[in-house]
């Protein structure tokens, strides 16, 4: 069962999983930027907004190459789903990397542009507004492919561009991820806010976020019935079911006990296992399929020769990537708390600096 | 507009505007190392400054450059589906190690912007090492696969499906090499006259300021030393073509009758239907003496080809001439340049004479200018083959009706995009820093935009 296209596949899933845990929290932090307009007191409203910029600064390019590995390793590998999925979803897709650059290029430009208020708020907003739809688009696109609204007839897409997305189960799991990056963000941002205040400011955002999650579960399950029974019924019948509802229900709950009880480390940890089983839920049961009804890892994988030498690519490359990962990660993001002084945490959202 | 017309603009405008901001990742990142080791080197503060201003520059230009090419590897399905099915398995790998090589610089680049006081001054050197190399590798592995469509190799065809399919050898394609020299030369030239020419213009209204002098004298030695062995690629291209492309060559040279010893047309209209470049400065042999290094070599003419296999001639024609002229005055300014730093040298004249100082200004925008002429003629030449002899353009795009509506939403929002970047950079160099050589210290706050 474990031949080489099921490898692949599954470094796709981890991959994913990577853009979700990393790359789905910055746009989580764009989601709580533009909620910060809530905050009544402007510092705090400022205070709240500079924390965001300054954790996803360093990271968001880096932590968004995960999604061009997942579209590298589906058209090497998987050329046919590739090919059926841009066709089917060109319209969602075509908004969502509106979205993306909209996202990204705003987020820079606030940095390096005029740092009056209005300007700062103008580029904030398109920021924002950006990282609220594009994970929503995401989740359409996934929420799509489950759905089996994608209908093919020898490799071409019959269902046409509206039908295959155009339905509630895949809005609910839009709205479903869109809840996901936020509650990650949020407590992420438990974790690196360093005064008290902040941190209780992203610990009560983080609870909300935890019951929406919550609840948008219960509408995607409720929508699955009729919207995506294929997988529904893989997700209800099979052995592992029961022993993966129970570790992500306690790792949901994990996650807001710590949050309550102020551990916000372990909250972090219970966050990302509970996001990561959700994802490896839908992994297996989606499994053996690409696109639901009619692509599957085997009937749509390239020739055996394309599939090792993405493999030995993937080893190799890994050794070069998960080092440098871990040093970005380790300069930027270990021990916010303490180990730098005031005058360079003033600084730290910019990328630039006085000496 | 139908809807391949569509698809291809949609596809023309994408990565005429990628390739902008690719070849700033590519170039942008050694220059500011530069700047970085000259400072560690000499303790010399104007070399900090140079360092970090360009550093701002290459984190506007590398976002940019991200997200619209996050936006091309999209389009590659969302366009021309049929195409990915067939090509991804032969050339998904130089994709694969390409996403790679973007890691890596997303990565030290993210260190190298952020991290000016968390990392040793050692280590931070190295990130910028690491981004302009991870730069340049992105670049490479990319035109790989675009040298693939130009000459397919590493598969077969058995009863009408693809067989035998060998990545590595589709990797070692014969445009490879080429094309891969002549676009990393392409963006260290245009990328350093444009910069040059930004300090140049500076330098004429503020003479004398440190703090521009060294940074047009990087600037220049980066692009003025890729303009000069840029002609050298263009040869081993120019070569690979005539035997490879023939059909391509012909088009750039307005070429239409097979002939020995055949001339080169600079210049002219090429009339596709008298089948004759009219108006053009012939010279004799030259054709035959750069396409196969021997004056009497035969040079196929687009005649020898079917009418429906040429690319609109004019087009590759123009901006085959485009191009060179580009580049042939870049070549020209960069020696004028050598000349400079060797009289500087030898101490007997300043770099930032006037008219110097104006003829780099006049260069500053030909390299992207090349740039995108040059990537015309790779294309359009290519055409009507999105795989050059193996699949047609027409029969790789995608049924999606109405494709004229994300051409015209792209467009819009890319040229917001590109006056949002020309406004900050505008910005950027308008508070440049004043040094003089009298008071080696910043004199009007040395231009901190943002505090």
């Amino acid at each position: 069962m474990l031949s080489i296209e099921v490898i692949l596949a599954g470094a796709m899933m981890a991959s994913l999983t990577l853009y979700v845990l990393l790359g789905g929290a910055d746009f989580g932090g764009g989601v709580w930027d533009l909620l910060a307009a809530l905050t009544k007191e402007s510092g705090r409203k400022k205070a709240q907004r500079e924390l965001i910029a300054e954790a996803i600064g360093p990271i968001w390019e880096a932590n968004h190459v995960w999604l061009i590995l997942v579209i590298v390793l589906l058209f090497t590998c998987f050329p046919s789903a590739f090919s059926v999925i841009s066709t089917a979803l060109h319209i969602p897709l075509v908004l969502m990397l509106i979205g993306i650059v909209l996202r990204g290029s705003a987020f820079i430009f606030r940095s390096y542009d005029n740092r009056a208020d209005n300007v700062q708020r103008r580029w904030g907003r398109v920021f924002s507004i950006a990282s609220l739809i594009t994970p929503v688009l995401l989740g359409v696109t996934v929420g799509s492919i489950s759905s089996g609204r994608i209908q093919i007839k020898d490799g071409i897409v019959t269902s046409g561009f509206v039908h295959s997305w155009l339905a509630p189960f895949p809005f609910a799991v839009g709205l479903f991820a869109l809840a996901l990056f936020a509650f990650l963000a949020a407590v992420y941002l438990t974790v690196e806010a360093k005064d008290e205040q902040l941190r209780e400011d992203f610990r009560r955002r983080a609870l909300v976020a935890a019951v929406m999650v919550g609840v948008l579960a219960l509408v995607v399950f409720l929508f699955s019935f009729t919207g995506a029974p294929e997988i529904r019924r893989d997700l209800s019948a099979s052995w592992w079911t029961w022993p993966l509802q129970i570790a992500t229900a306690i790792s949901a709950m994990g996650a807001i006990w710590f949050l309550w009880t102020r551990k916000f480390r372990l909250a972090r940890v219970c966050a990302a296992a509970q996001v990561t089983l959700i994802l490896w839920g839908w992994g297996a049961a989606m499994f053996p399929y690409l696109v639901v009804p009619g692509l599957t890892i085997q009937n749509a994988a390239a020739p055996a020769v394309t599939l090792q030498l993405t493999l030995i690519a993937l080893v190799a490359g890994s050794l070069l990537l998960f080092p440098s990962f871990y040093y970005l990660f380790r300069i930027f993001k270990s021990n916010p708390e303490g180990a730098t002084s005031q005058a360079q945490t003033t600084q730290r959202a910019r990328p630039q600096d006085r000496e | 507009m139908n809807n391949l017309l569509a698809a291809r603009s949609q596809m023309a405008m994408s990565l005429a505007f990628h390739i902008l901001f690719a070849a700033a990742g590519i170039a942008m990142p050694l220059m500011m190392v530069i700047a970085e080791w000259r400072w560690r080197r000499t303790r010399d503060e104007i070399w900090l400054t140079l360092a970090k201003r360009w550093a701002k520059g290459t984190a506007i230009l590398f976002a940019v450059g991200a997200v619209s090419g996050t936006v091309l590897s999209f389009e590659l399905g969302l366009l021309w589906p049929e195409f990915m099915k067939f090509a991804g398995p032969i050339i998904g790998m130089p994709f694969s190690l390409e996403g790679f090589a973007f890691f890596t610089e997303a990565i030290f680049l993210g260190i190298y912007l952020y991290g000016w006081t968390r990392v040793s001054p050692r280590a931070h050197l190295w990130a910028g090492v690491m981004v302009a190399l991870s730069g340049a590798a992105s670049a490479v592995f990319v035109i790989i696969a675009n040298a693939w469509m130009n000459t397919p190799t590493g598969f077969s065809f058995y009863a009408g499906k693809v067989a035998n399919v060998d990545p590595i050898a589709a990797m070692m394609n014969p445009s490879a090499l080429g094309q891969t020299i002549h676009m990393v030369l392409a963006a260290y030239a245009a990328v350093g006259f444009a910069v040059a020419g930004i300090h140049a213009l500076a330098l004429l209204r503020d003479k004398q300021n440190l703090f521009h002098c060294r940074a047009l004298a990087v600037a220049l030695a980066v692009g003025g030393v890729a303009a000069i062995l840029q002609p050298l690629s263009g040869d081993i291209l120019g070569q690979m073509l005539a035997k490879n492309q023939p059909v391509k060559l012909a088009a750039m040279e307005g070429h239409f009758k097979t002939e020995k010893g055949a001339p080169l047309h600079i210049g002219g209209w090429p009339d596709e239907n008298a089948k004759t470049t009219r108006y053009a400065i012939e010279i004799p042999y030259a054709l035959s003496l750069m396409a196969f290094h021997d004056p009497n070599a035969t040079v196929r003419g687009l005649e020898s080809f079917p009418r429906d296999e040429w690319p609109p001639v004019k087009i590759v024609h123009f901006s085959f001439q485009i191009m060179v002229a580009a580049g042939t005055a870049m070549m020209l300014v960069a020696l004028w340049a050598a000349r400079r730093a060797w009289l500087v040298w030898r101490k007997k004249g300043p770099l930032d004479s006037k008219w110097f100082l104006r003829a780099v200004i006049a260069a500053s925008p030909l390299g992207f200018v090349a740039i995108e002429a040059g990537w015309m003629v790779t294309e359009v030449g290519r055409q009507p083959w999105i795989i050059s002899g193996v699949m047609r353009t027409a029969e790789a795009v995608t049924p999606m009706p109405g494709l004229v509506v994300p051409f015209i939403s792209f467009t819009l929002l890319y040229v917001f995009l590109g006056l949002t970047v020309l406004w900050l950079l505008k910005r950027q160099v308008a508070d440049s820093p004043r040094v003089y050589a009298d008071a080696a210290k910043p004199v009007e706050g040395a231009g901190y935009a943002f505090d």
